[in-house]
């Protein structure tokens, strides 16, 4: 079975030729659910380019963890129609879910995209959905569809109609480095550069509604925040103090940006409201303090500090002169805090003999589960729906993009074409 | 049968992606190219010339030739071995209160880029002081920190490690 899943995927990334990062199932389909896509019809029998909605969808159910699809192969029958779908036929074969679908075209680029979700055994619809859609729009509407039928069978929001941000660096000739801050859909495709620079970018992050994009740039010769307006390609200098400008986090009301500044001679956290400027200074320690990520009620903080003497994970309230409490006490290294949506968990960098892997820490227990095998893994962050966590990692000896379910029993590779690839951030929805 | 043919279709899917640009060899390390003269190279034949007329800095025999300061794993304390270097150019600003430099806070790729970030800082502020105890002024001394993103050589192992753990002192 795992075998036919690798297959597939692999297949139908390579088919295609917009992708930049190509998907790899690496570990893990046991324990999901059988579901079975059939192939929808196009008008006319004429696919859309790299456009193939059900073959998208099937793609993005393998890759949530919670479904294994049918190889289309496999299939007992083609059904276009709900009268045409003979359920104890799937039953036979272990089918739990059906997803039958098409397109039909209204005019000239104007098309409907409609599919139905069926529970096999009750032998009944879950779902019907139609939605209007361009050549354009075809992937994006594919995506959604994969968010309505795993939101159905789930009950978790679906995070693949969302944008991904991420950092890569190409080697060019002679010594230097070009640095891209690029954008893409989860899956890869429609890649689009938002910033190349001779200089280093780091730290993208979304802003909660998806529309902009907070980095660090070191494009004038020394770190800058910026804002970065995806809609309009416009940008705002927000941070420019002196020494580190670093690690922007925005408050889940995307009002404030958490900072790490070192203006005052320390790496310290600061809150900049977005609106007046106002700076309030968080942290006040002679030790690093750098990483914050806010808790989902805006109330807290949590982030790196070496106060111990080594990089832990602490908490703090974003009230002035508030105290620091300490959240990790296992291993020499903890960092890199994200938070998942419900707050119960914070997955972070956790470094031990050379060997750096992604862990979960569930804040009611205590306990900490090491979801990663390293032995560089770094910059984990929750899907928006948190039933995944994307980190950049490395695979023979060359950085890529991987994913893992939060309880570390599946795993995938995004591999970029060209190039390094880092710091991956996932945005809450489509821009 | 049908195995063998899925094994068939993965392998040519294999080969599709691996139509892919190869990206530049680790082994193509050509070392660090800053203040290069400095560090091993200085110590072998004569002993080094110590001055601190304005002219030093260029001489590639001189004590100040050595512009790298070299650190070990998540930490900014200033190695023995190092103190004399530092030393040497803090009273060569103190001598010439025209010159400037740039001190850039590097790191080795291991841990987090946020945290290499302050730490490559820290490297740099720690050097910053050592100077300024000799009698350079800190309008003297500006510092950058580039963390983990600008390694001085390329490779996932301490012996490359551990040349990236650095200060640079860079004369402007």
């Amino acid at each position: 079975m795992k075998r036919y899943l690798f297959g597939l995927i692999l297949l139908l990334f390579c088919s295609l030729t917009h992708a930049v990062l190509n998907i790899e199932i690496t570990e893990g389909v046991e324990g999901s659910l059988p579901i079975a896509v059939v192939p929808f019809q196009w008008p006319g029998g004429v696919k859309f380019g790299d456009a193939d909605v059900s073959a998208i969808v099937t793609s993005d159910l393998a890759r949530s963890g919670k479904f294994s699809p049918l190889p289309t192969k496999d299939l007992v029958a083609y059904p276009q129609k709900p009268e045409d779908v003979h359920f104890p036929s799937w039953r036979m074969i272990g089918v739990d879910h059906l997803i039958i679908g098409g397109i039909k075209k209204e005019s000239a680029d104007n098309y409907q995209v409609y599919f139905r979700l069926f529970d096999v055994l009750k032998g009944e619809q879950l779902l019907g959905y139609s939605f209007a859609a361009t050549k354009s729009s075809l992937r994006s509407v594919a995506h959604r569809i994969s968010d309505h039928i795993i939101k159905s069978l789930t009950g978790l929001p679906g995070a693949f109609d969302a944008r991904i941000a991420y950092i890569t660096a190409k080697q060019m000739p002679g010594k230097a480095i070009k640095y891209l801050l690029q954008t893409a859909d989860t899956d890869g495709f429609n890649p689009q550069n938002l910033l190349t620079s001779a200089e280093p970018i780091m730290s993208p992050v979304w802003s909660p509604g998806g529309k902009q994009l907070a980095y660090v740039s070191f494009e004038h010769g020394l770190p800058e925040i910026f804002i970065h307006y995806i809609h309009t390609a416009k940008r705002r200098l927000v941070s420019k103090f002196k020494g580190i400008n670093g690690a922007p986090a925005w408050s889940p009301d995307g009002t404030q940006l958490a900072v790490t500044l070192s203006k005052d001679g320390n790496p310290d956290i600061y809150i900049m409201d977005l609106i007046n400027k106002r700076l309030t200074r968080i942290t006040k320690h002679w030790s690093i303090d750098t990483e914050a990520v806010w808790m989902p009620d805006g109330k807290s903080l949590v982030f790196t500090s070496s106060r111990s003497g080594k990089p832990q994970l602490y908490r703090i309230s974003v009230e002035a002169g508030a105290k620091a409490q300490r959240l990790t006490f296992e291993g020499k290294y903890n960092a890199n805090a994200s938070i998942s949506r419900d707050g119960k968990a914070i997955s972070f960098v956790q470094g031990e003999n050379n060997v750096f892997r992604v862990a979960v820490l569930y804040l009611e227990t205590g306990l900490v589960q090491q979801v990663t095998d390293g032995p560089l893994d770094e910059s984990p962050e929750f899907s928006p729906n948190g039933s995944m966590i994307l980190y950049a990692s490395q695979h023979q000896g060359r950085p890529v993009l991987a994913a893992v379910s939060t309880d570390g029993r599946h795993k995938q590779r995004l591999v970029l074409s060209d190039g390094e690839v880092r710091e991956p951030a996932w945005s809450s929805v489509r821009n | 049968m049908k195995n063998y043919l899925l094994i068939l279709l993965m392998a040519v899917a294999l080969v599709g992606c691996d139509a892919n640009v190869k990206p530049d060899a680790d082994d193509s390390v050509d070392g660090a190219q800053v203040g290069s003269v400095g560090g091993e190279g200085g110590r072998s034949g004569q002993a080094l010339s110590v001055s601190y007329e304005a002219g030093a800095i260029n001489d590639a025999n001189s004590v100040l030739a050595g512009r790298i300061i070299y650190f070990d794993f998540d930490s900014s304390k200033v190695a023995d071995d190092f103190i004399e270097l530092v030393k040497h150019h803090g009273r060569y600003l103190s001598a010439n209160p025209s010159a400037s430099i740039r001190l850039e806070g590097h790191t080795d790729e291991r841990g987090t880029r946020e945290y290499n970030i302050a730490l490559g800082d820290r490297r740099a502020q720690a050097v910053k002081r050592l100077l300024m105890f000799q009698g350079a002024s800190s309008d003297q001394v500006t510092i950058i920190s580039y963390g983990e993103e600008k390694p001085a050589n390329l490779g996932h192992d301490e012996s490359t490690w551990h040349l990236n753990r650095r200060a640079e002192l860079v004369y402007q």
